[in-house]
C-alpha cells in the first residue's frame, strides 16, 4: 500500500481532479429529482408550459454536462492507474533484479513473475475503480439524504434511519463472505491440486493403483468445496432480497409522511416524488459500493503480496569502498575455511573448505549429488555469501569488490544452459564488457574456444541467426557450448564451468578441455561428475555431503581417497587401465 | 454449419445434465417471475398512493393506507420470492458443477494414457476448473437474468401501454440507442484492447524470460541493460493501456447519457400529457421511475448472451472431455495377479503410438521369474515404450504380453501393476510431507520401515537433512530438492513395497555414478529372486544383468550376457565402446 502510494504521488493531479469531476458529475445527477418535483408542482399543477420546457431544458443540460463530467474524470482516473501501475512494475523489476540468489531462492520465479503481471494489473483495476467510484457512491448516498433535508425535515428523518440500515445489511453481508470467499478460493485450489497431480502423476498412480485414494480425496475435497460455497451463498443471498425490503418499508413511511405533510400544505405533491427518487437512487449507489469494496479488497490483497516483495532485501551487504583491483602476486582464487548454508537449511552445504588456487591453474570438483560442487563454485562470483570464513580473489575479500567488477573478471557457465531470445551475436555479447572487443572475430574466436563454431556456422545467417527463448530451438549440447562461448567472450580471469559439458559426447567434451588448456592466463574450475573432465586437472577437489573428502592431483587421489578412487572406478574399469 | 450442430449438441447434453434439475429450475423461473412482478408493481403502487396526495385538504388517507399496506405485502412476497430463487440457483450451481467435476475426474483415471501424454495437463485441469466454474456461473446465472431480463422488459412495457401508449413508446423506441451507443463503443475499442493485449503479451515474454533467468541476468551484470528494455516495453504498455482503458470506460457515461435523454423526454411529455388531464402525477412518476428500470436489462441483456454463449463453449470443452472414449475396462472375469512368480513372456509383439510410423515390431523376449533383464540401446530406440506396454499404460497392437502365463490383458490392471515396482525417468512426487511420498505404495508401513527403505535406497541422509526430516512438506514438483534427490525419493517408495517386479526407467540417469552405484548394490540385494527390467545409457550400472536386451528401432538386435555381447562384436560392442572413447 505504502508503495503504491509512492507511485500515485506522481499522478497527485490526475488523482483529485478525477474524483472531483466524479464528484460534479453526483452532484448535477442529485438536481434531478429537484428538476422533476418543479415540473410536476409548476409546470402541471401550475399549468405553466413553459415552466416545463425550461426544466426540460435543464434536464438536457444536466444529462450533457453529466456526460462532460464524467468522461473527463474517466480520463484522468484512466491515466493515474495506469501511469502509477507502470512506475510500480518498473520499480518492482528494477527491485528483483537488486536480490541476491538466497532471495530469489526463497520467493521462486514463478512467484515474482505474477507479481509483476497478473497482481500489478489487479492493483491497476482496484486504483482505477477507486479513483471513479470512491467518491462518487457515497456522494450521492450522502447528498441524496442532504437533499432530502433541504425538501422537508421530517421526511428526511426517513433517509437518516434507512441509510444505516442499508449500510449495515450491505456491508455486514460483505464483511462475512469476504473472508469466506478466500475459503472459497483456497478450496478450489485443493481441487485443483487434487487435478493436476492425478494428471502429471498418472503413471505413478496407477502403477502404485492409487486410483481409489486419488478418488476419495478429491471427492471430499469436492464435497467439501460445494458446502463452503452453498454456506457462502445462503448469506449472500439475502442481500438483494433485505435491501429491497427496508427501501420498499422506506418507501412506505416516505409516502406517509409525505401524505401527513401535504395534508398540512408543508409539502407538495412534486416533492413527495422528489423523496421517492432519492430513495431509488441510493439503493443502486450502495449496491455499487458493495461490489466496488469486493475489487479494492481484492486489489488490496495483491498490493500487500507486491508489498511484501519490496520488503524483501538483498542480504548481501555491498562493500562501502569498493576495491577496484587486487593484488597480482596472490593466489587468483582462495577458500579460506569456508562453510556455507542454504537459508533455512538445517545443516551446512559446505564445511571447512580450504583451498588456494594459483593463477591459470584448473580446478577440478567432484562428488556426487547435493554434495556442495555448485554451492562451492557460486562461492566465487557471490552469488551467495560465505556464512563462515572468507572467499579471496587476487588477495581480496570477494566482499570487497564492487558486484558489477567482481563478476566482470568471472566468466560463468551455470549448470542449465540459458540463452535468451535474440541473436547469437546478442547472446554472446552478454558477456562482454565495456572495453572487451565486440567485433565478429573476436566472438568466432570464443566460439571456437568453446567448440561452437560449427553451430553457428551451419545456422542461415550466423552470427545473426535467430535463438528462440530459453535457446528452445538449439539441442541441449548446442545451447551448452553457446554458453561456453558467451562467459569466453569476455576473456574473463577466472571461468567457471558448472557441469556444463554434461550433454556433450565424450569426444567433444576432451576437445573442449583441450581448446581451455590453451587460456594459459585463465583460472578454470570444472564441476563436473565425470572423473574424465577432472583427471588433468591441476588440482582436483572431492567432496561428500558438503565436507572436502580430497584435494589433490588425480594420481595422489586415487591412491589416497578412497571416495576418489571409488568414483573413478565406477567410471573406468580397473582392468582398462 | 459445423459449429451450429456442434453447440446445438453441447445445448442437448447441457439439458440432459439439468434434467434431475427440472423442478429446481422450474420452480426458479416461477420466483423469478413472482419477484419481477413485485418490482414492477410497487411503483404503480406507490404512483397511485402519490394521486391520492393532491395538495392540503386533498389527501384520501384511507386509500393511502390501504394502497401501503399492498405495498408492504408485495414486497414481502418479492423479497421472499427473490431469496428462494437465489437458494435455488446456488443449488443448482453448485451441484452441477460438483457432479461435472466429479465425472471429469473419474473420467481421468480411466482415461487411457495415451490422451493424457497427447493434452497438455494444464489444459484439462483448466477445462476441470475453470471452464466448470465458466459454466455454471454464466450458464445458470445467465439464464435466470435473461429471464427476469425479458420478462422486465416484457412487464414494463405492458405496464406503461397500459397507462399511456403514447409516452411509452417515446420510451421503447429511445431505449434501444444505448445499446447501439455500447456497441459502437466495443467495436471502437476492439482494436485498442488488441493493441493492449499485445503490448501485455511482449511484457510478459520479457518479464517471463529475465525473471526467470534473472540468475544469468545477475551472473552476467546485465541489470542495467535489461531494464533498459524492460523500460522499453513497459512504457508501450503504460501508452496501450491507457487508451484501450479510457475509451472503453467510456461505455458507462454514454449509455447512462442516452437513460438520461429518455428520462428528460418522459418527463417533458408526460407533463404535457398529464396538463392535458392524459395522464395523473402519479402516472408519470410510474413512468419516470419504469424510464430508470427499463433501460438496465437492455444493458444487461447484451452481456448475458455473451456469457451464454461462453458458457456454452466452456460446457462443450468439459463435455468433451467428460465423453471422451475410456480405456477399456477390466473383464469382469478378468484374474487376478496375486505375488506372481515373475515369468514374462512377449510373444510377436507390435506397437505404435500413431499407425503411421510403426515403432515395435515383431518382439519376441521370454524373461524367467528372478531374471535381471537391462535394456539398452540409442535414444528412440523403444525402451521407454516397451515400459508403456509391460505396464499396460498402452495396449499392444498386436501379438500377447502375459505374465505367469496369463495374457495381461485377461488380468486386472490394479493387480498387474501392483506387481510392479516402478521408477520412471520423470519422477514424480504428491504435494504433501516426505512420508506421503514413500508411503503411496504402502500407506500403512511404520516409520521403522519407511526409514529402513530410505537408508537402503541411500535417501535417508539428505531426509534427515531436510528442516522437518520425513514430516518435510514439498510442492508438487518436488519444491526445493534437486533431480537427484527427487529420484532417490522415488526408489524409497519402490523400497519400501517391494513388488514381485521391477521396473527402472532411467531413473539414475541424473544421480551421480557414485550414488547410483550404492543404488545398483542395494538393487540387487533386494531384487534377488525378482524379476527386475532395467533400462538405462550408462553401460556400467547393467552389467550384472542376467540377460541384456540391445534394442534398436523397435526390434531387439541383440540378447545375451556382457562378456557374450562383448564377444559378438556387434552392436552392443560398439555401444560400448563409445561410451569410453577418449
Amino acid at each position: 500500500m505504502k508503495q503504491l502510494l509512492t507511485h500515485l504521488r506522481a499522478y497527485r493531479r490526475d488523482c483529485i481532479l478525477a474524483p472531483l469531476f466524479k464528484m460534479l458529475e453526483a452532484i448535477f445527477e442529485l438536481f434531478v429529482p429537484l428538476v422533476v418535483a418543479a415540473i410536476i408542482d409548476r409546470g402541471i399543477e401550475g399549468e405553466q408550459t413553459a415552466v416545463i420546457w425550461q426544466m426540460g431544458g435543464i434536464l438536457v443540460a444536466l444529462g450533457l454536462i453529466g456526460l462532460a463530467c464524467s468522461v473527463t474524470a474517466q480520463y484522468f482516473a484512466a491515466r493515474a492507474a495506469v501511469g502509477s501501475a507502470a512506475s510500480l512494475r518498473h520499480a518492482l523489476f528494477a527491485h528483483i533484479q537488486s536480490l541476491s540468489y538466497t532471495e530469489l531462492d526463497q520467493i521462486g520465479t514463478a512467484t515474482l513473475i505474477t507479481r509483476m503481471t497478473a497482481d500489478v494489473n489487479q492493483v491497476q483495476s482496484g486504483v482505477n475503480l477507486v479513483l471513479r467510484l470512491f467518491l462518487r457512491s457515497p456522494f450521492i448516498v450522502f447528498g441524496a439524504m442532504i437533499m432530502a433535508f433541504t425538501v422537508d425535515l421530517p421526511s428526511a428523518l426517513v433517509f437518516v434511519v434507512t441509510i444505516p440500515a442499508l449500510s449495515v445489511v450491505v456491508f455486514g453481508i460483505m464483511c462475512w463472505s469476504i473472508p469466506r470467499l478466500g475459503q472459497v478460493q483456497s478450496g478450489l485450489d485443493r481441487v485443483l491440486g487434487s487435478t493436476r497431480e492425478n494428471l502429471l502423476g498418472a503413471r505413478v498412480i496407477r502403477a502404485f493403483g492409487r486410483e481409489d485414494a486419488e478418488r476419495e480425496a478429491f471427492d471430499d475435497r469436492n464435497r467439501a468445496l460445494t458446502a463452503l460455497q452453498l454456506k457462502v451463498g445462503r448469506v449472500s443471498a439475502l442481500m438483494n432480497p433485505l435491501t429491497y425490503v427496508i427501501v420498499n418499508l422506506a418507501v412506505i413511511a416516505l409516502v406517509q409522511t409525505g401524505a401527513l405533510r401535504v395534508d398540512n400544505g408543508m409539502l407538495t405533491q412534486g416533492q413527495v416524488v422528489a423523496l421517492y427518487n432519492y430513495m431509488s437512487q441510493i439503493l443502486v449507489e450502495l449496491i455499487k459500493l458493495a461490489n466496488l469494496i469486493i475489487t479494492v479488497n481484492k486489489s488490496l490483497a495483491c498490493a500487500g503480496r507486491i508489498n511484501a516483495v519490496f520488503g524483501v532485501r538483498s542480504s548481501m551487504p555491498i562493500a562501502e569502498r569498493p576495491a577496484e583491483s587486487g593484488d597480482p602476486q596472490a593466489p587468483a582464487v582462495e577458500f579460506r575455511g569456508v562453510s556455507f548454508a542454504y537459508a533455512g537449511a538445517a545443516e551446512p552445504s559446505l564445511a571447512q573448505l580450504d583451498l588456494s588456487v594459483p593463477r591459470g591453474q584448473t580446478v577440478g570438483i567432484i562428488g556426487g549429488t547435493g554434495s556442495g560442487k555448485t554451492t562451492l563454485v557460486n562461492l566465487i562470483p557471490r552469488f551467495y555469501d560465505a556464512t563462515a570464513g572468507e572467499v579471496r580473489i587476487d588477495g581480496r575479500n570477494v566482499r570487497d569488490y564492487a558486484t558489477a567488477a567482481l563478476r566482470h573478471k568471472i566468466g560463468v557457465v551455470p549448470q542449465k544452459a540459458m540463452l535468451f531470445a535474440g541473436t547469437v551475436r546478442d547472446n554472446l555479447l552478454w558477456g562482454a564488457h565495456e572495453g572487451d572487443a565486440t567485433d565478429d572475430a573476436a566472438l568466432w574466436r570464443a566460439l571456437e574456444l568453446a567448440q561452437a563454431r560449427e553451430i553457428v556456422e551451419k545456422k542461415a545467417g550466423g552470427l545473426d541467426a535467430y535463438i528462440a527463448q530459453n535457446g528452445r530451438n538449439l539441442s541441449g549440447g548446442q545451447r551448452q557450448r553457446l554458453t561456453i562461448a558467451r562467459a569466453l567472450v569476455g576473456r574473463p580471469d577466472i571461468l567457471i564451468l558448472d557441469d556444463s559439458a554434461s550433454a556433450l559426447d565424450y569426444a567433444t567434451d576432451a576437445a573442449l578441455r583441450q581448446s581451455l588448456r590453451t587460456l594459459t592466463d585463465t583460472t578454470t574450475f570444472i564441476v563436473s561428475q565425470r572423473a574424465a573432465s577432472v583427471r588433468h586437472a591441476d588440482q582436483i577437489v572431492v567432496l561428500e555431503d558438503g565436507e572436502v573428502a580430497g584435494i589433490g592431483t588425480h594420481d595422489s587421489l586415487l591412491r589416497d581417497c578412497p571416495t576418489y578412487a571409488e568414483i573413478y572406478y565406477s567410471q573406468f574399469e580397473k582392468e582398462e587401465k | 454449419m459445423m459449429k451450429l450442430t456442434r453447440s446445438s449438441s453441447t445445448l442437448r447434453t447441457v439439458l440432459r445434465r439439468l434434467r434431475r434439475y427440472r423442478w429446481q429450475i422450474a420452480l426458479t423461473l416461477l420466483f423469478a417471475a413472482l419477484q419481477v412482478a413485485s418490482a414492477l408493481y410497487v411503483p404503480i403502487l406507490v404512483g397511485r398512493a402519490i394521486d391520492c396526495i393532491v395538495a392540503p385538504g386533498q389527501v384520501d388517507f384511507s386509500a393511502i393506507g390501504a394502497l401501503l399496506i399492498t405495498v408492504g405485502v408485495i414486497t414481502a412476497v418479492g423479497a421472499l420470492a427473490q431469496w428462494l430463487m437465489n437458494l435455488t440457483n446456488n443449488a443448482i450451481t453448485f451441484h452441477t458443477v460438483q457432479d461435472m467435476r466429479r465425472d471429469a475426474f473419474r473420467k481421468i483415471q480411466i482415461l487411457p494414457l495415451s490422451y493424457l501424454d497427447q493434452h497438455p495437463a494444464g489444459e484439462i485441469v483448466s477445462r476441470v476448473i475453470a471452464d466448470v466454474d465458466q459454466f455454471a456461473d454464466g450458464l445458470l446465472m445467465g439464464f435466470t437474468q435473461l429471464f427476469t431480463g425479458v420478462i422486465t422488459i416484457v412487464g414494463t412495457i405492458g405496464f406503461m401501454l397500459s397507462i399511456h401508449p403514447g409516452i411509452a413508446l417515446i420510451v421503447v423506441l429511445i431505449t434501444p440507442l444505448s445499446l447501439f451507443v455500447a456497441a459502437f463503443i466495443a467495436r471502437r475499442t476492439h482494436t485498442f484492447f488488441r493493441a493492449q493485449a499485445e503490448a501485455r503479451g511482449a511484457q510478459t515474454a520479457l518479464v517471463d524470460e529475465m525473471i526467470g533467468g534473472q540468475k544469468v541476468v545477475q551472473a552476467f551484470g546485465m541489470e542495467d541493460r535489461v531494464l533498459d528494455r524492460f523500460s522499453d516495453v513497459n512504457e508501450a504498455l503504460r501508452a496501450a493501456s491507457l487508451k484501450a482503458i479510457f475509451f472503453s470506460s467510456l461505455t458507462n457515461p454514454c449509455t447512462r447519457f442516452v437513460n438520461s435523454m429518455v428520462y428528460a423526454a418522459v418527463g417533458i411529455v408526460g407533463a404535457f400529457v398529464a396538463i392535458g388531464g392524459g395522464l395523473s402525477v402519479g402516472g408519470l412518476t410510474i413512468f419516470l421511475s419504469y424510464a430508470n428500470q427499463y433501460t438496465k436489462p437492455f444493458n444487461e441483456i447484451s452481456g448475458v448472451i455473451t456469457e451464454l454463449q461462453n458458457a456454452l463453449t466452456c460446457a462443450a470443452r468439459v463435455i468433451a472431455l467428460i465423453d471422451e472414449v475410456p480405456q477399456t475396462p477390466d473383464a469382469d472375469d478378468a484374474h487376478v495377479l496375486d505375488t506372481p512368480a515373475g515369468a514374462v513372456e512377449l510373444r510377436d509383439v507390435a506397437f505404435s503410438y500413431t499407425p503411421d510410423r510403426p515403432l515395435i515390431e515383431g518382439l519376441n523376449l521370454t524373461v524367467k521369474p528372478g531374471q535381471r533383464v537391462a535394456i539398452v540401446g540409442p535414444t528412440g530406440c523403444g525402451k521407454t515404450t516397451l515400459i508403456n506396454l509391460l505396464m499396460r499404460f498402452y495396449d499392444v497392437n498386436s501379438g500377447a504380453i502375459s505374465v505367469d502365463g496369463h495374457d495381461i490383458r485377461t488380468v486386472t490392471r490394479h493387480s498387474l501393476r501392483r506387481s510392479y515396482g516402478m521408477v520412471l525417468q520423470e519422477t514424480w512426487l504428491k504435494a504433501g510431507t516426505i512420508r506421503d511420498n514413500i508411503v503411496m505404495g504402502r500407506p500403512d508401513a511404520t516409520d521403522e520401515e519407511v526409514i529402513a527403505a530410505a537408508k537402503a535406497a541411500h535417501a535417508h541422509s539428505f531426509i534427515k537433512r531436510l528442516p522437518d526430516g520425513y514430516n518435510t512438506v514439498i510442492g508438487e514438483d518436488g519444491g526445493a530438492l534437486s533431480q537427484g534427490q527427487k529420484q532417490l525419493l522415488c526408489i524409497t517408495r519402490v523400497m519400501l513395497c517391494l513388488p514381485p517386479m521391477l521396473i527402472l526407467d532411467e531413473a539414475t540417469s541424473s544421480i551421480d555414478t557414485r550414488t547410483e552405484q550404492k543404488i545398483q548394490s542395494a538393487f540387487a540385494t533386494l531384487t534377488a529372486g525378482h524379476t527386475a527390467f532395467i533400462v538405462a545409457h550408462r553401460l556400467s550400472t547393467i552389467r550384472e544383468a542376467d540377460v541384456i536386451l540391445v534394442m534398436k528401432d523397435g526390434h531387439v538386435i541383440e540378447q545375451g550376457s556382457h562378456e557374450s555381447l562383448l564377444a559378438q562384436k556387434g552392436f552392443y560392442y560398439t555401444l560400448y565402446r563409445s561410451q569410453f572413447a577418449q
